[in-house]
């Protein structure tokens, strides 16, 4: 297991003080995470000695620039066990999960006038039926509601137990042969629940369904090989595991990323142009329109070189330690109530609450005066709220630079909220 | 970073014990707003009483400082006029940008003076302004004010 203490140390921002003084808990890594110094220096090598821009141009920073990134797309793609050809980047995980949709959309609209040119699998007419979870991010429903909008199909989704689990009681006839597409949450982002997604996945195929998994909260914080979890389509994000803003990853399988009609399009994802249309290049850049994401790209493969130097089975565990003694303390507190599964099984180290008697929004501010950084809010997940009548909660989400004095003063401060306040 | 420039007394007591919260049995016109970051609701409903003054109802769902803004607000205009209302409005718009550095008049403004520090707190100003929007846009939707005079 790694030390902790050292892990912090490579991160400069966690040694920073807020608020006058205050020692700076960072526990919102759900939201964003933070960046250690390697990948840092790592973009900035990349500016300092090979920037130039990407496939084109002959000349020595040119193919070095190239070379990094494409260099970068195999090792992101390995650390999810894919191949470097059947990886996307994109700006963000909802730019992902955006471009699926689209390729539906898209599809459907082209073959009004040129059916034979878009694969049928990606054409939706009313009738057909897609499926989401109830507790998506709102980056994993609202680009699914406007693909019914648009054509006319009917969005499903599969309920959750008091618990915060799926009710996977009515699956097979939620996903059933009216189904074509299947996108689910891998770990929810607000409950912190993991999902069978290999499962859910299996019954999508079965049906002849596309299955997409959000992994955003996943990949992350544990294992993830593309291929056991069985999606067709599988998005997530860059800033959350360690990785700089401003760049998402699809992966695909070769066969459904080959079907896609593209989503943006313009420079850099043709094949030929001609002035009466054009043809596209092969994945993944059909969908890298424009100047592609290269520093991005660069600076996140040295993330994944940091955690798999860490390991991410490690890293899975640390986190669930610090999930049960986070669940452990939350239970001791009167007033306090957990909005997800209380047992620390198939869950992740997000934990959500509700403070009875206040708002998350003023929990946070007094978290916040004590230097204590959480999430409060709906979490982009608002019918997730909704199902567990509650407006918005407090949110912990622990990384691999936090310990138990972290969780402590969460603690601490909901206490001090509480006594604040006079709840108590 | 001083809680207490936040959580004035004043707007605590509000919060805890809210003024006039309740809707109108028949209202001339009436606004839902949220806060979509974080989910805060609030209606907001206006009338007129039999001199012509404003009478104001609301309910919601929220933080201490959007509840307690609504409940200020209720109290510190009911019974006035539109263009009363409109004036403590722009005051108090003025006040949440003037991030902490503005002297705000209480004749205008009563019990609301007491938001001047959440103008420190940038998340929170939009909670503060919640109810005021809210009062805004059903003044509007009852035709006691045009759409032009909006502040």
């Amino acid at each position: 297991m790694f030390d902790v203490q050292a892990v912090k140390a490579d991160f400069p921002i966690l040694a920073t003080t807020v608020h006058g003084g205050q020692p700076l808990v960072y526990l919102d890594s759900g939201a964003t995470s933070q960046k250690p110094r390697f990948v840092l220096d790592v973009e900035r090598a990349y500016y300092e000695q090979a920037n130039a821009a990407v496939h084109r141009g002959a000349h020595a920073l040119a193919e070095a620039a190239t070379e990094a990134f494409e260099q970068a797309r195999k090792g992101i793609a390995q650390f999810v066990g894919a191949q470097a050809q059947d990886l996307v980047f994109t700006k963000n995980a909802t730019e992902s999960l955006n471009l699926a949709a689209y390729a539906f959309s898209n599809a459907t609209a082209i073959a009004q006038w040129d059916p034979a040119s878009v694969d049928s699998r990606f054409v939706l007419k009313p009738g057909d039926s897609m499926v989401v979870t109830e507790m998506e991010h709102h980056s994993n429903l609202v680009p699914w509601q406007e693909l019914c909008r648009k054509t006319g199909a009917t969005l499903r989704w599969i309920p959750l137990t008091e618990e915060g689990r799926l009710d996977l009681s009515g699956l097979d006839s939620i996903i059933d042969e009216s189904t074509r597409v299947v996108s689910v949450v891998h770990q929810s982002n607000i409950l912190g629940t993991v999902n069978p997604v290999r499962l859910i996945m299996d019954r999508a195929h079965a049906v002849g369904a596309i299955g997409v998994v959000d992994a955003c909260q996943s990949i992350p914080h544990m294992p993830v090989d593309v291929h056991e979890v069985g999606a067709d389509l599988l998005a997530w994000s860059g800033h959350k595991m360690l990785g700089p803003t401003g760049i998402g990853c699809l992966w695909g399988t070769t066969d459904v990323l080959s079907s896609m009609s593209p989503f943006l399009s313009g420079g850099s994802m043709i094949e030929m142009v001609q002035m009466d249309g054009s043809t596209f290049a092969a994945p993944p850049q059909r969908f890298e329109a424009g100047t592609p994401v290269v520093a991005q790209a660069v600076a996140l493969n040295a993330a994944v070189t940091y955690l798999q130097a860490l390991g991410m089975a490690d890293v899975a565990a640390h986190e669930h330690a610090l999930a049960g003694y986070a669940l452990e303390g939350l239970s001791r507190l009167d007033g306090v109530r957990v909005i997800g599964p209380l047992s620390n099984v198939d869950r992740g180290s997000a934990i959500s609450f509700v403070v009875e008697g206040l708002h998350p929004h003023d929990v946070g501010q007094v978290l916040d005066s004590r230097g204590v950084a959480v999430r409060v809010g709906h979490h982009c997940a608002w019918p997730t709220c909704r199902r567990f009548g509650v407006p918005s909660t407090t949110r912990l989400s622990p990384y691999i630079y936090n310990d138990e004095s972290d969780i402590d003063a969460a603690l601490e401060g909901i206490l001090a909220a509480q006594s604040y306040f006079g709840v108590k | 970073m001083e809680l207490d420039s936040l959580y004035q007394e004043i707007i605590l007591d509000h919060y805890k014990h809210p003024r006039g919260k309740g809707l109108l049995e028949q209202p001339l016109g009436s606004a839902h707003h949220i806060n979509p970051t974080c989910g805060d609701e609030i209606t907001v409903q206006v009338s007129r009483d039999a001199n012509g003054g404003l009478q104001i109802g609301y309910d919601g769902q929220g933080c201490s400082i959007s509840q307690a803004s609504a409940s200020v607000l209720t109290e510190l205009l009911t019974g006035h006029t539109v263009a009363e209302s409109q004036k403590a409005r722009e005051a108090f718009i003025e006040l949440m940008h003037a991030q902490g550095l503005s002297e705000p008049d209480e004749e205008v403004l009563g019990d609301a003076v007491a938001f001047a520090g959440v103008a420190k707190f940038p998340a929170r100003v939009k909670c503060a302004l919640l109810a005021w929007m809210a009062l805004q846009d059903a003044e509007i939707k009852a035709g006691l004010l045009s759409k032009g005079e909006g502040s």
